[in-house]
């Protein structure tokens, strides 16, 4: 199960209703092993485009140099679906390389940049199986 | 000769859940062999037909290679190596 706090949670759906038509992408670092996502960074799509999401070499090099030196880890990976269900496609799954981040999937195919609401759905992808998990969103962890 | 290589969790069944090891070798190629003699699978898994994996990011001194000869880049005692798999996905 995904435990994430209401402003987190918040903070995705805005990220991803302001890229839209573009998938928006980034990950919120935990201290290690803890299981809390605490730390929303936001992240530019390198691939600039509405089927396709990739963090700069650089910029993934500075997040994971930055998360080493403060014990921390990606405890959720999310991206947005801007034309489809927030469901991992094949792209995704193959792709995946965290196996023990929580993937979410945000989609925003109903109301793009506008007000209403999204689906946002969790996922563990390890060695291509796909798990979805219940999201739990609480006022603060 | 020793250069030191940051592992990410995905490799780790490689290396006995080391984060970092120590591989020798004058350029990425070199060292990616070294690293093979030692930990089995592993280059499979960074190079594929003769090339570094287009989702696979390797990084001499914070430098991503592909920026400073691929695997041909140079290596010197001391350099610290990050392999890191790219974050990416996407509908399509």
């Amino acid at each position: 199960m995904l435990t994430i706090d209401q402003a987190t949670y918040d903070a995705i759906v805005a990220h991803a209703k302001r890229d839209h038509p573009d998938e928006a992408c980034g990950i919120v670092a935990g201290p290690e092993g803890s299981d809390r996502p605490e730390r929303l960074v936001e992240m530019i799509n390198a691939a600039g485009s509405p089927t396709f999401y990739e963090f700069d070499s650089t910029d993934l090099f500075q997040l994971y140099k930055e998360m080493d030196e403060r014990d921390e880890e990606p405890v959720v990976v999310y991206h947005s679906h801007t034309a489809t269900e927030a469901y991992p496609s094949r792209t995704d799954i193959g792709l995946a390389s965290e196996p023990n981040a929580h993937y979410v999937l945000v989609s925003t195919r109903e109301h793009g940049n506008n007000e209403g609401p999204v689906e946002f759905r969790s996922y563990r992808i390890v060695d291509g199986e796909v798990t979805e998990e219940p999201v739990t969103v609480v006022a603060s962890l | 000769m020793a250069i030191e290589v940051r592992i990410p969790t995905i490799l780790r069944t490689y290396t006995g859940g080391e984060k970092a090891v120590s591989a020798d070798g004058a350029n990425l190629s070199a060292l990616i062999d070294d690293l093979e003699a030692n930990h089995v699978g592993i280059k499979d898994r960074l190079i594929d037909n003769g090339d570094l994996r287009r989702f696979v990011n390797v990084y001499i001194n914070d430098e991503d290679v592909r920026f400073i000869g691929g695997l041909e880049a140079e290596l010197k005692d001391g350099d610290a190596v990050v392999i890191l798999p790219a974050v990416a996905g996407g509908a399509r």
